[in-house]
């Protein structure tokens, strides 16, 4: 039950996603160019089966973007996109059909991504029949086992999502993904609506579902303590870049890159400690000007002046543990 | 029965604040019996999961609940006042000037056609009678005071220009302008990125330092509570289950439900390990159908047979610390 990181289940590859941009003849004639938004400025990630990838990064990072190209919601500008041993983003509709069977994804508002006229028990059943999984007779047998693998009780078939709580709402959406037997499921802020003693029984829920059933996962979050609970591997996302990535503990213990940092130091603790001034000061920039040289400089308390210069490389810090920062310190969290 | 804390010089009282919603099949009580106390430089928690009652007591505190809620019983004593039965226009001289008030999502608080500079002006014009010129030089100042850069250029933006942290400053340049001297912040960081979060509680600090303003935080963030409260009380079904020193509840929690609480928090010294958290089970309360006796009873892991018959009432076996719960210490 191992993960084997040699055999990603999943590949992406330096992919970029651009917004805008795309001027007329006549916007060039009055030299007036389209400003280009950027999303995604070169992202590369893989996940092994049974392992959990956290993304987490702020509003505007390009989490969600991320986890939209991988499905094909959005088709990415450059870069490629491998599933298994499947090109996704050349594939035609029949394979995509299947690539995205195999990959299903949770949102973040279960209010919203179920049909309320749909009861209970067809929303579970007719992604698996529409896909030829099961049969008719057999629809109600996968609808019993499903509620009760997501803890639901069988009765719960008959109602309409209005019926249910928030907390029993995701566990559907949960099942509804389950009932495919996808080998991925990308969770998109699945728990970012919940409550907390709802969100610790969704999370334990995950926890369990990712033992039992040897599922890859990308887990998005903007919460570090939610990605803390789940990960294998975190990357950290800022303005369209991964800027630091590698073994979860190993991040959170000892981040390399300044936004990590900050974004820890951030986190506000149970210990109730205050503090004397904000971690980070300023605002993400506009990703219509993304900043020259690395992106989080003017936010910097550690940039230099090849900074402002030079996109930084990555830099192995530890095994597997990468960190695109010129400067690198040390950031011990105690 | 005296459930309130000991009292020194509290600048604001709440004394079994009961508020009903009605409907249809009957009043549905979003906050029972609440007693609460803030005395000036404090900051009180309240602490809870979505439909506590948390923001209907805060509410009530200005007389804003929304319709059809109603406060039904209890009293709201302001610097010796019920601010209950205060006439309108005496109301109106305290909201926004001695008491005021920033929300969670500041883009919906704000008007979308107005600018900055006539949103701010307008309640110091309104509330302190300032004039044009004076206003404008003053909220210039505001501004400059909540961390906002070249604060004389942003005066002529409209909302829409800036960012969700910056439209917060804006709420809190507004709220500060008539130096009240309680400041209820509703979840005010709610919507914000966790830096900027970091940002606007810094902020709110700094603030309160400098001029002795007392708060009113609430949040269902354990850890936001945790590092900016001086009091909390943590609220179930419309009930104070808990009530104390910050430091105290945080670090040792007497209820049963602040412990699952507390416990159900992910954290991040146990990053990568994907050890199972300790969740409260059972579903969140249902105000229309609770259960007799404690609301906690069902989803409660010491439960006892007495617990259908009890009232809930803070005890008053610790005097800086009083819980709901007379079975689990």
């Amino acid at each position: 039950m191992a993960i084997d990181p040699d055999h990603p289940v999943l590949k992406v590859d330096n992919i970029y996603k651009y917004y805008g941009g795309k001027s007329t003849l006549i916007d060039r004639i009055q030299r007036k160019p389209k400003p280009r938004l950027v999303a995604l400025d070169g992202i590369s990630l893989t996940l092994s089966r049974n392992e959990v990838l956290g993304l987490v990064g702020e509003s505007g990072s390009g989490k969600t973007t991320t986890a939209r190209c991988i499905v094909r919601l959005e088709v990415p500008d450059r870069g490629s996109i491998t599933f298994g041993d499947r090109d996704v983003l050349a594939a035609d509709t029949e394979t995509l059909r299947h690539i995205r069977r195999d990959m299903q994804m949770i949102y973040q508002d279960p209010y919203s991504s179920l049909n309320p006229r749909m009861t209970v028990r067809s929303a579970i059943s007719e992604p698996a029949l529409i896909h030829g999984l099961v049969e008719k007779e057999g629809a109600e047998d996968l609808v019993r086992e499903l509620l009760e693998r997501v803890g639901l009780p069988y009765t719960v078939a008959n109602l309409r999502p209005r019926a249910l709580s928030g907390g029993q709402r995701q566990r559907v959406a949960i099942a509804r993904a389950l009932a495919l037997k996808p080998s991925v499921i990308i969770a998109d802020e699945a728990v970012s609506a919940l409550d907390v003693s709802i969100q610790a029984q969704i999370l334990n829920l995950f926890g369990e579902l990712i033992r039992d059933l040897r599922l890859g996962m990308i887990f998005i979050a903007h919460q570090l303590s939610v990605i803390a609970q789940l990960s294998d591997r975190v990357a950290i996302m800022y303005l369209g870049r991964i800027v630091e990535s590698g073994p979860t503990a190993d991040v959170f213990t000892r981040p390399r890159h300044p936004y990590t940092g900050a974004l820890l130091e951030a986190h506000p603790h149970l210990s109730g400690e205050k503090k004397q001034a904000p971690a980070l000061k300023g605002e993400i920039p506009s990703p219509y000007a993304i900043p020259k040289g690395c992106r989080f400089n003017i936010r910097c308390r550690f940039a230099e002046e090849k900074c402002f210069e030079i996109d930084p490389p990555p830099t192995e810090v530890s095994p597997g543990h990468y960190a695109w920062c010129h400067v690198l310190p040390d950031l011990h969290q105690s | 029965m005296d459930q309130t804390l000991p009292d020194t010089h509290s600048l604001l009282e709440i004394e079994g604040l009961t508020v009903g919603f009605a409907d249809a099949r009957g009043v549905l009580l979003a906050a029972d019996q609440i007693h609460l106390n803030i005395d000036k430089n404090q900051t009180l928690g309240l602490l809870g999961e979505s439909g506590c009652g948390k923001s209907v007591t805060l509410r009530s505190i200005l007389g804003i609940v929304p319709y059809p809620g109603e406060v039904i019983a209890g009293r709201i004593l302001w610097e010796g006042r019920d601010l209950l039965t205060l006439p309108r226009r005496t109301m109106e001289q305290v909201r926004g000037k001695e008491i005021s008030m920033i929300f969670q999502d500041p883009t919906s608080c704000l008007n979308p056609v107005f600018t900055i500079e006539d949103q701010i002006t307008e309640t110091l014009k309104i509330k302190l009678n300032m004039h044009a010129r004076d206003a404008h030089q003053r909220a210039v100042e505001l501004l400059d005071h909540v961390g906002i850069p070249s604060p004389a250029q942003r005066l002529g933006l409209y909302p829409h220009q800036l960012s969700g942290g910056m439209r917060q400053r804006i709420m809190i340049a507004i709220a500060i302008a008539s130096q009240p001297k309680l400041l209820l912040a509703d979840e005010p960081t709610t919507a914000l990125d966790v830096t900027i979060q970091d940002q606007i509680l810094n902020l709110l600090a700094s603030l309160r330092k400098e001029t002795g303003m007392a708060m009113i935080l609430v949040s269902h963030d354990v850890g936001v509570v945790a590092q900016n409260c001086d009091a909390v009380a943590v609220m179930y079904a419309g009930r104070i289950m808990e009530y104390g020193k910050a430091s105290s509840v945080m670090r040792s929690p007497r209820h049963p439900y602040t412990r699952g609480l507390l416990a159900a928090v992910p954290t991040l010294e146990q990053a990568g390990e994907r050890q199972p958290l300790t969740s409260i089970p059972g579903q969140p309360p249902n105000l229309a159908d609770l259960p007799p006796g404690c609301p906690f009873q069902p989803r409660c892991p010491f439960v006892r047979e007495a617990c259908t018959n009890i009232p809930v009432v803070l005890d008053r076996r610790f005097p800086e610390h009083g819980s709901a719960c007379p079975f689990v210490d």
